[in-house]
């Protein structure tokens, strides 16, 4: 066994990649920037520490970091080294399914990655999932040991937080050192322009038509065939698609709203570098709801919106109905709207050095400002080592004061998120007059590394935050280091709305043509509850929404938080139902228990409720509307469309349910759904759907 | 004759540049070799080297010049990559694992493929902390006792996770013999 010693020993000192110069260098300017400032802070004030901010390092902190451990091993991790496995986990994954009848993913790479996901038996004897599992496991069996009795009479641990600022944060990341990196990670050839460029270039697949066109300048030349999706440091956190649900034994559904969209821009990026999207990153209600439908107005904010439920066969399933639920928001003529403060927090950290993030997001920002008036003001805080006001609260019409401190902007540092956060909302607070309203908008490539480090710790900040009236946006940006999951648990708990800016053309979307709906929210906490008519309706799903599930007693709760609608925003929501008698009831009654004869059917199918907050009230008002299978309308365009994409979202999920539904169905869908389009949004939707075809 | 390490060290806690200059070039391949071997992934490990390099004056101030400065640095380099797991694990990253799949199959020679899948299963098996110790006895060329200094640990603790490699290397040996 020693000979394996020496075989690890022999290549471990063999086998370490050279590092880049450029890596190099810049840990040497870092090095050398932190020297020059660290004299002058000595010549300065000599003992001057920096403040502690709340420490979270409680005692359950590790055994929560335990839990964390198992419920999130991210795939990442597990996708590395498994090339050689691939096939034999897939067979695994087989034979349990026939063991367990657990329902079958169709993905294979899907089942290679994700050995670990809760529901498996960690200890399970099968020697390759040990293979997998073992790091995570001893890890986290040694831990206490090592974490626990490191006493050191030296500096680096002497303060905690000192060193997590120190060493957590992100890279200044030079651009050409970001290219290599890139090239490091992607197979063969390289897809360093594409992650570069602010337009992404169009890979040479064989699509018929390569190109992006339309609303992006494209330039992709040459750009090779990327076979695998690189792997990167952005983190998903991927929730299992919800359940099918009896009727009799589940009747009611309850969710929040969700109107982000950043998954969306999160999955083209992807197709359009020839490669499908991470399972995990697609959440099908944003994807659905990137687009803009024309429900049925509302006259006035006092009901803010007009729930519209449509019944029609499903396209995937000739045996089952879906409801389609389009709730159409009032929109707040430009003229009425009421004066917002905008609080910048832009994330100016190294990692943010590349074109697709700093540069992109001040242009961004110009955009913007052509939307706003002088009675709506702007104030930059910025975070990156240290936090600090870039401008100060100053009226949006003063264009060229707010593009001179833009411009001044620049890269470098680690980021301190906490920071930066707190001041920003300091200074939204005190912006904030009667009658107006204030937001935080938040733009980064999505770590958040100093200060409060955890997801929850910062979810708590913000939820107590929320209390003040103070609204929060996110604006994600670039590719490689974005942390999903933090951006989502951030939005949805600051009220607020999570996009996704990966190109000059969806910053125009978000920031321009739908800035209603960023900026002024007309209702909040917005919250669905079906209950199916057990008579009519034997099973039913909810398509999407996985992140936003709500138990039933919370829907007439007032303090549970839920989802805001913006201005003119239109959200969607979709359940496939399978009708009484119908030959798709995939779970078989009870035999011992005793099953009441059903009612007579009445042809209701489902009594639909809506609870929404008008903005600063806490209590809710309700709508509610019976869902008739009789009484339909014919389908509209819209309604076709969203469900294509909701077909389109459940297939890079890989969801099981889809029958023999392929991209091809989906493409032909939309077709018919496409409608005017003027912004060609739904066109583009179409190219990707030809990209999925071939990006596998 | 060139000037110890310890004394550049010294003259930089005086505020001499050059001597801080020299002492990062000096040592940035022991920490990189050692960040990476912890981390196994290049970025990963470039980017830890570049986060200690810029913390590096202040921790400077805490070395006492009667130690020997390398042992000093791989403690603070050891301390660095614990920090950085740490932190990955309340981000739910704690698993994240070891080497680059892409290097590898990018990897013409048959050989050197092969060596390399065979070092990055290993090194998945092993957990951060054992990971951490064959980095200093294996990669390093320690001795436990050295290791133990470097890692804050007694002599026995680092022998007693040596003989943990060896079983989880058996247990692999093991498990891969049974899927041929």
């Amino acid at each position: 066994m020693s000979d394996d010693l020496e075989k690890l020993a022999a290549l471990l000192k063999e086998e370490v990649p050279p590092p880049s110069s450029t890596a190099k260098s810049a840990a040497l300017d870092a090095g050398m920037a932190a020297f020059e400032k660290n004299s002058e802070n000595i010549q300065g004030s000599a003992n001057a520490e920096r403040p502690i901010h709340n420490r979270t390092t409680t005692g359950s902190g590790f055994l929560k970091g335990l839990k964390d451990m198992f419920e999130k091993l991210t795939p990442r991790g597990m996708m590395l080294g498994t090339a050689s496995f691939a096939t034999i986990a897939l067979a695994i994954v087989i034979t349990q399914n026939y063991d367990f009848g657990k329902p079958a993913l169709p993905v294979a790479t899907r089942n290679a990655i994700a050995p670990i996901d809760g529901t498996e038996d960690l200890t399970s004897n099968t020697p390759l999932k040990n293979s997998f599992a073992v790091s995570g496991n001893a890890g986290v069996d040694q831990g206490p040991q090592i974490t626990g009795t490191v006493a050191d009479d030296n500096a680096p641990r002497q303060n905690d937080t000192q060193t997590a600022e120190a060493f957590v944060a992100p890279q200044p990341e030079l651009e050409e050192d970001n290219r290599a990196r890139t090239e490091a990670l992607v197979a063969p050839g390289s897809l360093a322009d594409s992650v570069t460029a602010v337009a992404p270039n169009t890979l040479m697949l064989s699509a018929p038509q390569p190109s992006v066109g339309g609303l992006m300048s494209t330039s992709g030349e040459g750009a090779p065939y990327i076979e695998a999706e690189p792997q990167t440091r952005d983190q998903f956190d991927g929730e299992a698609v919800s359940p099918v649900k009896a009727t009799l034994d589940e009747p009611v559904s309850t969710f929040s709203i969700d109107v982000d969209t950043a998954s969306y821009s999160v999955m083209r990026r992807s197709l359009l570098n020839g490669y499908l999207p991470n399972p995990d990153s697609v959440r099908t209600e944003e994807m659905i709801n990137y687009f803009d439908y024309n429900y049925t107005s509302p006259a006035t904010t006092e009901q803010p919106f007009a729930p519209q439920a449509t019944v029609m066969p499903t396209p995937w399933n000739e045996d089952t109905l879906l409801i389609h639920i389009g709730i159409q928001g009032y929109d707040i003529p430009l003229a009425e709207r009421p004066p917002v403060n905008l609080v910048f927090l832009l994330d100016t950290s190294g990692s943010m050095n590349s074109p697709d993030k700093l540069p992109l997001l001040i242009q961004s920002f110009r955009l913007l400002l052509g939307e706003l008036s002088e009675q709506d003001s702007v104030a930059i805080v910025t975070y990156a080592g240290s936090a600090g006001m870039a401008l100060e609260p100053t009226p949006a019409n003063e264009t060229r004061k707010i593009l001179d401190s833009l411009t001044r902007l620049s890269a470098d540092g680690s980021t301190a998120g906490q920071a930066g956060l707190e001041q920003a909302y300091a200074l939204a607070e005190d912006m904030l007059e009667d009658g107006e309203t204030s937001r935080v908008i938040l733009a980064t490539d999505g770590d958040f590394n100093v200060g409060m480090s955890s997801t929850e710790a910062m979810k708590t900040y913000i939820e107590d935050k929320r209390e003040s009236g103070v609204y929060l946006s996110i604006l994600g940006f670039g590719q490689g280091n974005y942390n999903d999951a933090l951006m989502q648990t951030l939005a949805q708990n600051g009220n607020g709305t999570a996009a996704y800016i990966d190109t000059l053309a969806e910053a125009q979307k978000v920031l321009v043509d739908q800035i209603g709906g960023a900026l002024f929210t007309i209702a909040q906490d917005v919250k669905i509850q079906v209950e199916f008519n057990p008579a009519e309706v034997a099973e039913y799903r909810l398509i999407g929404y996985e992140t936003r599930a709500l138990n039933r007693e919370d829907f007439n709760n007032d303090a549970v938080d839920a989802g805001d609608i913006g201005a003119g925003t239109q959200v969607t929501a979709l359940y496939e139902i399978t009708p009484v008698g119908s030959a798709a009831i995939s779970i078989d009654p009870l035999r011992y228990s005793d099953a009441e004869p059903l009612p007579e059917g009445n042809g209701e199918l489902a009594f639909l409720k809506l609870r929404y907050k008008l903005p600063g009230e806490s209590t809710s008002n309700l709508i509610a509307t019976p869902v008739n299978e009789a009484t339909q309308p014919a389908l509209s365009e819209d309604v076709i469309f969203s469900t294509a994409v909701a077909s389109f979202g459940q297939l890079l999920r890989g969801d099981t349910r889809m029958g023999d539904w392929s991209f091809e169905d989906v493409l032909e869908m939309a077709q018919r759904g496409k409608g005017d389009d003027p912004f060609g949004y739904r066109a583009e939707f179409m190219r990707l759907v030809r990209l999925a075809e071939t990006a596998q | 004759m060139e000037k110890s390490s310890e004394n550049l060290a010294a003259e930089a806690v005086g505020g001499n540049a050059e001597a801080f200059r020299s002492l990062l070039e000096r040592h940035y391949d022991l920490m990189y070799r050692v960040a990476y071997r912890t981390l196994g992934q290049q970025a990963d490990a470039e980017d830890l080297v570049q986060e200690i390099c810029a913390a590096l004056p202040k921790k400077l101030t805490s070395f006492r010049s009667d130690s020997k400065f390398e042992s000093w640095l791989y403690r603070v380099v050891v301390n660095a990559g614990r920090d950085l797991m740490r932190k990955r694990g309340t981000q739910a990253r704690a698993a994240d694992g070891w080497g680059d799949v892409e290097v590898m199959r990018r990897e013409a020679a048959v050989e050197k493929r092969e060596n390399l899948s065979w070092l990055t299963r290993a090194m998945q098996r092993l957990s951060p902390e054992l990971r951490e110790t064959v980095a200093l006895v294996l990669g390093e060329d320690m001795t436990h006792k050295q290791a133990g200094k470097a890692l804050g640990l007694s002599e026995g603790s680092v022998s007693w996770r040596m003989s943990e490699v060896k079983k989880e290397l058996r247990l692999m040996a093991q498990a891969e013999e049974m899927l041929k």
